[in-house]
Order: structure tokens, then sequence, then C-alpha cells
């Protein structure tokens, strides 16, 4: 049977637009555990009906109580009033819910995360145990998150910024190509970010014969797959749901065009 | 000073009357003895265990709350709406956050009739729990062969969908106008065998209670309303409305007023017995709509805040009666006193 629980905060730190929040969740993770890319969904406040979606960066099992560890950047109403929580403040999580990344412990992949895409990708990194690339690219130097963490976890860690104050001046789509074309021995390219990044990474994934899983993000409603709002366009025509079925797709099938 | 005779006698009479108190005292601080309410009611002939069903739309198929807790908890369950055949449904977004409201436009995303009745209606059939089939249909033809379909099957009710306000063929005409309202219930009646027909009135009119008695004219054996209120939302940076079609349906608390009144004037208007819904998140919610005229309750986007929120208005229902004196719930029924 899944749960929501009431999870405490216990560690909080600003990481420059972001937030850093490490959850205690009793036996989520003992209990719903599937893959690094899973979410959960947590309830921001009384006069917002809507729970919030929060991708789990990392997760753990711990006793007596499994460890959460959600980032996210403030975009409206519900994460604003997430960001003001305190230290030791209960939080009513729905989790963990959907299908993350299909990473296998010996994989070795190809990470590729924008923005507030990012922190997903962390636990694929944590996941494969140092063998894995990360490219992760933000807007400028000052918007990077959670470098030092990626660096720590993965083989080799590629920066990418839109104005080239760090890393790479450009997309990481071009950083992608580069790295495919010296090494395409990857198991898959993994990717978490913007629409149309996603749509670029999985373009070069496949000129190089790779293949690539992306994690896409649609307005939510219930979160388990009851309600049906988070329509995703499948190439197929039929139209999948980012909570259930995803968030994390074959980027074959999604239709990109849609 | 008073010798100790005298003493003892005042503090003996002292802790009399102190006793005494006390022993009336008591039972008033006890709580209230349980009676144990009886929550079952009857719609159109269905017995329910309890009064709280979840509404159409926002509970699929029972298969995702059903691993929150036991589905037989429930009064009863209306399914996701169903057509004749397999709908996508509306491009995303469909859904966008009001003040205390949802609007959706969902668009009738279904397996199809066939489909409910091979796969999901035996998984909920495992359970205690009514089983209320909810359809749309193009034509007042699709409105007959799926009842045809759903009674062949073994459904415990139909809601028939007249007002579904997303799918520009139909639909919306159904249910705003009188004749053709009527229509698609004579359809539903005569292919439902024994099997409840109850029609889903919408509130984008302006007088339900004319479809109402046009329902109830041509056969129908339960209303239930309100469904979604159109509405809309924009994005001022964008100047894009948030949800792709555009409009959509307004659900949650922030219609709860809308649909206490309708239900009230529509029970008023008719006989046939009402499954009222909008917005209801909490027994006293519950006991609104049942006041107003309304025999059972549904639940809906309460759900999406907290999948147990069904239960939560059951047992608000059962602890308000209670403490009402009431010896079942069904007796709120009707029992508003207007100025």
């Amino acid at each position: 049977m899944k749960v929501e629980k009431s999870c405490k905060i216990v560690h909080k730190t600003q990481m420059g637009d972001a937030v850093f929040m490490v959850l205690e969740a009793g036996d989520m993770v003992r209990t719903s555990y599937r893959n690094p890319g899973q979410f959960v969904h947590i309830r921001c406040g009384d006069s917002l009906l809507l729970r919030r979606p929060i991708s789990v960066a990392s997760c753990q099992e711990d006793y007596p109580s499994d460890l959460v560890t959600i980032v996210f950047e403030v975009r409206g109403a519900g994460t604003q009033w997430l960001a003001e929580r305190k230290l030791g403040e209960t939080l009513d999580v729905m989790g963990l819910l959907g299908n993350g990344f299909p990473v296998k412990p010996e994989g070795r992949y190809l990470l590729v995360g924008g923005g507030i895409g990012v922190p997903p990708l962390w636990g694929c990194a944590q996941r494969t145990s140092g063998k894995s690339t990360a490219i992760l690219g933000f807007r400028s130097k000052d918007k990077a998150i959670m470098t030092d963490l990626f660096n720590e976890d993965c083989a080799k860690t590629l920066i990418a910024t839109d104005d080239g104050s760090l890393g790479y001046h450009g997309f990481v789509d071009a950083l992608v190509r580069q790295e495919l074309e010296q090494d395409r021995n990857y198991d898959a390219v993994l990717a978490c970010g913007p629409r149309p990044m996603l749509k670029n990474v999985a373009r070069a994934a496949k000129e190089f014969g790779v293949p690539c899983f992306v994690s896409m993000e649609e307005r939510m409603g219930c979160g388990v797959g009851a309600c049906l709002v988070c329509a995703c366009d499948m190439k197929d025509g039929s139209r999948k749901h980012v909570c259930k079925d995803g968030p994390v797709f074959d980027a074959e099938e999604v239709d990109w065009d849609a | 000073m008073p010798d100790r005779q005298e003493l003892e006698q005042q503090l003996r009479s002292a802790l009399e009357g102190a006793k005494a108190a006390l022993e009336e005292l008591v039972p008033t601080l006890r709580p209230a003895p349980v009676t144990p309410v009886d929550t079952s009611v009857t719609l159109a002939g269905m017995t329910m265990k309890n009064p709280v069903v979840v509404a159409s739309g926002t509970f699929g198929f029972g298969r995702e709350y059903g691993e929150f807790y036991d589905l037989s908890e429930l009064g009863g369950i209306c399914a996701k709406g169903l057509t004749l055949h397999r709908r996508e449904g509306n491009p995303a977004p469909r859904i966008a956050e009001t003040p205390m409201g949802i609007l959706n436009s969902v668009g009738l995303q279904n397996p199809g009739v066939d489909a409910f009745i091979a796969e999901e209606l035996p998984f909920l059939r495992q359970y205690d729990v009514k089983v209320i089939a909810n359809i749309s249909g193009n034509t007042p033809e699709e409105y007959g062969i799926m009842c045809e379909k759903l009674a062949g099957a073994g459904v415990d009710m139909i809601e028939v969908n007249i007002s579904c306000p997303n799918v520009k063929a139909g639909g919306m005409a159904y249910g705003t106008r009188p004749e053709l309202a009527a229509e698609v219930t004579r359809m539903a009646k005569s292919h439902a065998g024994s099997v409840p027909v109850m029609v889903k009135l919408s509130p984008n009119v302006t007088d339900i209670t004319e479809i109402a008695k046009a329902v109830e004219g041509a056969g129908a054996d339960a209303l239930s309303l309100i469904n979604t209120i159109r509405g809309m939302r924009v994005d001022v940076t964008t100047r894009r409305p948030i949800l792709k079609m555009n409009t959509g349906g307004l659900s949650g608390p922030a219609v709860l007023p809308v649909a206490v009144r309708m239900v009230w004037e529509v029970a008023n208007a008719v006989k046939l017995p009402i499954l009222g819904m909008g917005g209801v998140s909490s027994g006293e919610d519950a006991a609104q709509f049942m006041l107003a005229g309304a025999s059972a309750v549904a639940v809906g986007t309460a759900c999406f805040a907290d999948p147990f929120a069904p239960l939560k208005v059951r047992d608000g229902l059962a602890e308000i009666a209670a403490k009402q004196g009431l010896p079942a719930v069904s007796h709120l029924t009707g029992g508003v006193k207007p100025w």
C-alpha cells in the first residue's frame, strides 16, 4: 500500500537559486524506490489545492528513517512556500512516484542535465559509482549548481554555460556530440532539462546510435495516474502520462514535434 | 477554637457536598455514548454502505488510489468517463490551478467502453463497492450502444454525462438543451435494462431546473450535479491561456457554493434522488449537499491534495450525524431550513 508521509526537514541549504533539502521519509525508499529519477509530490500549504512534483536528487535507505534529497528552484507560489520551510518542520509528502532512469549499477552512462534538470541525474551518478560522465548546462556561472557533487561521483564532469562564464560556451548538445565522437561506448544517454534541450540531446544520441532516456515535465494533478492531466504526446499518436508512465521515457517514443 | 467533633462534622459535610457535585459532573465529562450511526444510503434503488462516491475523472478506474487504501471503504466509484471508442484526449497543458480550484481540459481520454468491460470492471468487482460507469457519446445512438454493453457487463449504475464541456461534438449541447437532454436520457434508459440511469447535469446553463425536469420526464432514475463550470486562466506575461484548449472546467472548493445552490434548486424542482458534488473536501461540505437535498455526495478534486479525502468526508459526515443525534446519515437529506 502506498502512503502519504509526514517528512521532517533535516537539512536545508541554499545553493544559488536552488534549495537543497534532505527529508526523513520513514520507509518511503524501502517501499517505493525503483530507480533514480522518481519524484515526490509535496503539499505546499492549505491554500494551494495541487501538490508540487519535485524530482528526487538522491535517496537512501536508512534506519529508523530513509532519507530523500530534493533540490528545487522557486518557480511560483508552491515552491516559494516550500523554500520558506525551516529545518525541523514537517512536509506532507507522497512518494516515491513514477518511473525513473533505467540505470544498472554496472552500467556507464552519459548524464546530461540542464539547469534545474541537473539534480535527478546525481542519483544516476551515485548509482553507477563513479563510472558515468556528466555534462551539465547552466545559463551562467552563478546559476551553476551541484558541480562539486558531480565531480565527486562521476569519472568526468563537463560544464557548459549559455554565456561562456563557466566551461564550454554554448549548449550541452554540442558537448554531447563532442563526447560521443570520442567515446560512444555508453550504455545510454540520460537527460533531464528543458524540452528544447531534451529534443537536441535525443537527436545527438540518435546520430551516434546510443539509446537515450529523457525525463519529461508537464503540469500535474494527482501525481499517481488517476486524473490524466499530465499528458505527453507519443510518436504512435497515444498520450501517456508523465506521473505514472514517466517521468522518464525512451526518447524514441516521444513525439518531439508535438 | 471549634471543638474537634464540630470540625470533623464540617469536614465530612463538605466532602459529601463535593462528592455529590462531582457525581453530577462526571457524566457530562464522559464522551457522549457512541450510538452507531447508520451510514448507508440508497440512490435510485442502489444501496451503498456510505454516501461517499468518488467523482468520475478524478479517480481513474480505482487502481491508483487502491494502492493507498481498500476501495471497499468507499460507497461507490464513478469510473473515468467512457466513450464508445478509445480517445487520447486533449493536448497538454490540461490543468491550471486557480484560487481554491482547478481548471481541467483532459478531454475524455479513455480506453473505450469495451476495454473498460474487459480490463477494468473485473478489477473493480474485486471490491465491495458500487461501480458506476460514466459515459459520453457523440450521438444518442452511441449512448444507447454503451448502455447496452455496460448493462450486459453488470455495472451497478450508469451515469450519463451530457455535460462534459471539453468535447466539441455533442457534449455541451446535450446538457444545455432540454429536448436533447431528454432524447439522450430516453435512449440510455431504453438500452440500460434494469440498471439505473443517472444523468449528470451541467452547471453551464441559465436554469438548471429546466434540464432536470426534462431529464426526469424522460425517465431518468437519478441526477448527479454539478459537472465543472467553464473557466479560463491567462498567463499575463505570455498572454497565453494556461490550458492548451484555452478554456476548461473549474472544480474544487471554489465551486462548492454554486453546486450547493444548484442541488437545492433541483431538489425543489424534481422528485429524483440526487448525487451532489462540487468541491467537497470535508464532512461539513458533504452535509451541506445532503441538507440541500442530495442523497449521496461525490468527492473529486480533493483527492489530488489528499488521497484519503473520501474516507475523511465519510467519517466527518457520520460524526456530524452523531452529534446531531441522528440515527442515520440519510436523515440529513433535504433537511435544510430555508428562511
